[in-house]
C-alpha cells in the first residue's frame, strides 16, 4: 500500500498530489507534461517534494513536516526507466546480478532463475546491452528491478519507447509479474489501451493534480462531449466471458448479458473471464435491428444520456443489459436525424473491440 | 648510446611525469566531479583557479610554486617541518611542478566524460540499492574510464614537457631537477652540445607519441565496450 501526498515547484511546473495504491497495479495515467514522471520519481526518491507525506505500508519514506528523508537506495522500491537506462559496460547477466547484490540476503524473494524464465531473457545472458533490441533491453530492465525483490516496482511508461510490435511483446510480461510474483505496481503510461488492461486503479493526472480516482471504467469514460479525456482515448469496460472459440474463421466469441461479442484471434481458454475496452469512436448506433452489415458485434441498450454542446459532436452513454455503460460519439447531426433521446432502446455496432486477457497467457490486443 | 647524464634525465623524466600522474589523478577526479555534478556558488572562480596554470606564463606558475613551497613558502615550510616533504631543488619539486602543469588538462578531459555520462543510469543504480560510493564506483568511474585515461596520459604527456615552472621553481640540477627538457636546454647552451639535444629531442617525441598511441587504443577498447 502505497501512500502519496505530494508538492512540488519546479520553474514552470507545479505539483500538487495525493493518492493511494493497493494490491495489483495503480495506473497513473494522463497526458505528456502532466507530471506522472515527476510523481513516480517521488516515490523511488530521485525528486525531492518541497512538502508533503510518502509512505509504503508503514515505512515512512518521506515526511516534509517530520523532517524524515529515505535515500533512493535504501527504500527498496524498483524502478523501470522509458528508455530501460541498462548498464553499457556490463553484459545482461551482470546488470541483472546488480540490484540483487545490493538486497540483503533475508530479503531475497525473487528468484533469479523464476524472473528469467517469466521475461524470456535466458539466451540474452552474455549479451551487452547495446546489442539488445528495444523489447529486449526492457525485459531486462524489468527483471534488473525485480530481482531486487522491490516491496514497489514503479514503471514509467515502459512501453512509450516500443513499437506497437514491442509493445506487445512485453505486455503480456508485465501482466505475469503482476500475477505471479505479487508486487503491487505503479505503472505510468499515456496509453488508454495499457491503462485500461493492466490496472485495478486508475489514478488521473491533468496539470499536476489528480482530477480522477476509480476503476478503469469510471476514469476512462468520456465525461462530457469535450472531455477532458481525449475523444480517441475514451473507453468503456466490459466485463464478459469467453463463450466460443472458432478455430476456423480465427475468432473468439465473448458473451455479455447485452449480447454477444465477436473477437478477431483465439483466445485460449473457453469460460474465462475478460475485459473488453471498446473506445467511444468505434461504437456506431443503430435504431433498427440489423445484420446485413459488416459489423458482427451489436449489443442492446437503452440511451440514458445524449450531451451536446453546439459542436460537431454528440455523446451518448447507453445503459446495456446487466448494467455496464457504453460511451458512443455520433455527430449531432446523426443525434437529431435520428431522433435520439434518452429512453430510446438501440443497437451499438462495435466495429473493434481490445481484450484485457488477465490470466490468459498468450493473448494479444485485437483490433477488427 | 646515452651518456650517463641523458640516462639520468630520461630516467628522471619519466619518474616525474609518472609520480605527478598518480598522484594528481585521485584529485583531479574528485574536482572533475564537482564541477561536473554540484551547482554552488564561487563555481566559476574554482574552474578558473583549476585552469589557471594553461593560460599563465609557466614561469609565473613555477615563481608562484617558490613562494608557496619553497624552504620558506607558507606551505613549503610547513610540509618540510612537519612531514619532511621538501620541494625546492628536489625532484619531488619538479613532479609538482609537472602535475599543478598538467592539472587542467586531467580535470578537463575527465569533466567533459562525467558530463557525457546520463545522470538516470547513476539513478537507476540508485534505485538498485547501490549506495552514492558505491555508484561512483560501478558506474561512474567505469563509464568515464576512457575520459579518465586520456586525461592521465594528456598530463602525463605535459608533465614530460613541462620547462618554464619546474626550471624556476626548482633549478636544472643534473641528477635532481634536470629532466629531458632542462637537459636539452643545458644542451643548446653548451658547444659540443647539439647532438646530445638533439638525441633527447628524439627520445621526446617517441615518449610523447608512444603515450598518444597508448591513449588513442585504450580510448578505442574502451569506446567498443561502453556505448549505449
Amino acid at each position: 500500500m502505497i501512500s502519496v501526498a505530494v508538492k512540488l515547484a519546479r520553474r514552470d511546473f507545479a505539483l500538487d498530489v495525493a493518492f493511494e495504491g493497493g494490491a495489483g497495479v495503480t495506473g497513473l495515467f494522463g497526458p505528456s507534461g502532466c507530471g506522472k514522471t515527476t510523481v513516480i520519481r517521488a516515490i523511488a526518491g530521485l525528486e525531492r517534494p518541497d512538502s508533503g507525506r510518502i509512505a509504503l505500508g508503514d515505512r515512512v519514506l518521506y515526511d516534509g513536516a517530520a523532517g524524515v528523508w529515505v535515500a533512493p537506495h535504501r527504500r527498496r522500491i524498483g524502478l523501470v526507466f522509458q528508455d530501460a537506462q541498462l548498464f553499457p559496460h556490463l553484459d545482461v547477466a551482470t546488470n541483472l546480478a546488480y540490484g540483487r547484490f545490493f538486497t540483503p540476503k533475508a530479503a531475497r524473494r525473487i528468484e533469479t532463475a523464476a524472473v528469467v524464465e517469466v521475461l524470456g531473457i535466458g539466451h540474452l545472458m552474455r549479451r551487452r546491452p547495446a546489442t539488445l533490441s528495444g523489447g529486449e533491453r526492457q525485459r531486462v530492465a524489468i527483471g534488473r528491478a525485480l530481482l531486487t525483490s522491490p516491496d514497489l516496482l514503479l514503471m514509467d511508461e515502459p512501453l512509450a519507447a516500443l513499437d506497437d510490435q514491442r509493445k506487445l511483446e512485453i505486455l503480456p510480461f508485465v501482466e505475469r509479474l503482476r500475477d505471479e510474483f505479487a508486487i503491487p505496481i505503479v505503472y505510468v503510461s499515456h496509453s488508454v489501451e495499457e491503462v485500461a488492461r493492466l490496472a485495478a486503479t486508475v489514478v488521473r493526472l491533468e496539470h499536476g493534480r489528480v482530477s480522477r480516482v476509480g476503476t478503469p471504467a469510471q476514469v476512462l469514460a468520456p465525461t462530457a462531449v469535450a472531455s477532458s479525456i481525449g475523444r480517441f482515448e475514451a473507453i468503456s469496460v466490459l466485463a464478459g466471458t469467453v463463450a466460443r472459440i472458432d478455430p476456423g474463421y480465427g475468432v473468439t466469441f465473448v458473451d455479455h448479458p447485452a449480447g454477444r461479442i465477436v473477437v478477431p484471434g483465439l483466445l485460449p481458454t473457453a469460460g474465462g473471464d475478460v475485459r473488453v475496452a471498446i473506445r467511444a469512436t468505434e461504437v456506431t448506433l443503430s435504431l433498427a435491428r440489423t445484420d446485413r452489415v459488416s459489423v458482427r458485434t451489436a449489443l442492446a441498450g437503452r440511451v440514458i444520456r445524449v450531451d451536446t454542446d453546439h459542436g460537431a459532436l454528440a455523446l451518448v452513454t447507453l445503459e446495456l443489459a446487466g448494467g455496464d455503460r457504453l460511451h458512443a460519439y455520433a455527430t449531432r447531426l446523426a443525434v437529431d436525424d435520428l431522433g435520439l433521446d434518452v429512453g430510446d432502446e438501440v443497437q451499438a455496432l462495435i466495429k473493434s473491440v481490445s481484450i484485457d486477457e488477465r490470466g490468459i497467457p498468450g493473448l494479444r490486443l485485437v483490433a477488427e | 648510446m646515452f651518456s650517463a647524464e641523458e640516462w639520468t634525465a630520461i630516467l628522471l623524466s619519466l619518474k616525474v611525469g609518472s609520480i605527478a600522474t598518480i598522484a594528481t589523478l585521485p584529485v583531479a577526479v574528485a574536482v572533475a566531479w564537482v564541477l561536473a555534478r554540484r551547482d554552488f556558488p564561487g563555481k566559476s572562480i574554482v574552474d578558473g583557479i583549476v585552469h589557471l596554470p594553461l593560460v599563465l606564463p609557466p614561469v609565473v606558475t613555477g615563481y608562484g610554486l617558490l613562494l608557496l613551497f619553497g624552504r620558506r613558502g607558507v606551505l613549503g615550510a610547513f610540509l618540510a617541518d612537519h612531514l619532511g616533504l621538501v620541494f625546492s631543488f628536489r625532484w619531488t619539486g619538479a613532479a609538482l611542478a609537472a602535475g599543478v602543469m598538467g592539472f587542467p588538462l586531467m580535470v578537463r578531459a575527465i569533466r567533459l566524460s562525467f558530463e557525457a555520462i546520463d545522470t538516470r543510469v547513476e539513478q537507476a543504480a540508485a534505485t538498485l540499492g547501490a549506495a552514492p560510493l558505491w555508484v561512483f564506483a560501478t558506474v561512474t568511474v567505469p563509464l568515464a574510464l576512457r575520459g579518465i585515461v586520456a586525461g592521465a596520459v594528456l598530463a602525463f604527456a605535459k608533465a614530460l614537457g613541462e620547462f618554464g615552472a619546474t626550471i624556476t621553481f626548482v633549478s636544472n640540477i643534473p641528477g635532481q631537477t634536470q629532466t629531458i627538457p632542462s637537459a636539452i636546454y643545458a644542451l643548446t647552451q653548451t658547444p659540443g652540445g647539439e647532438a646530445g639535444a638533439l638525441k633527447l629531442s628524439l627520445v621526446a617525441v617517441a615518449i610523447a607519441l608512444a603515450a598518444l598511441v597508448a591513449s588513442e587504443l585504450s580510448v578505442r577498447r574502451a569506446r567498443g565496450g561502453a556505448t549505449a
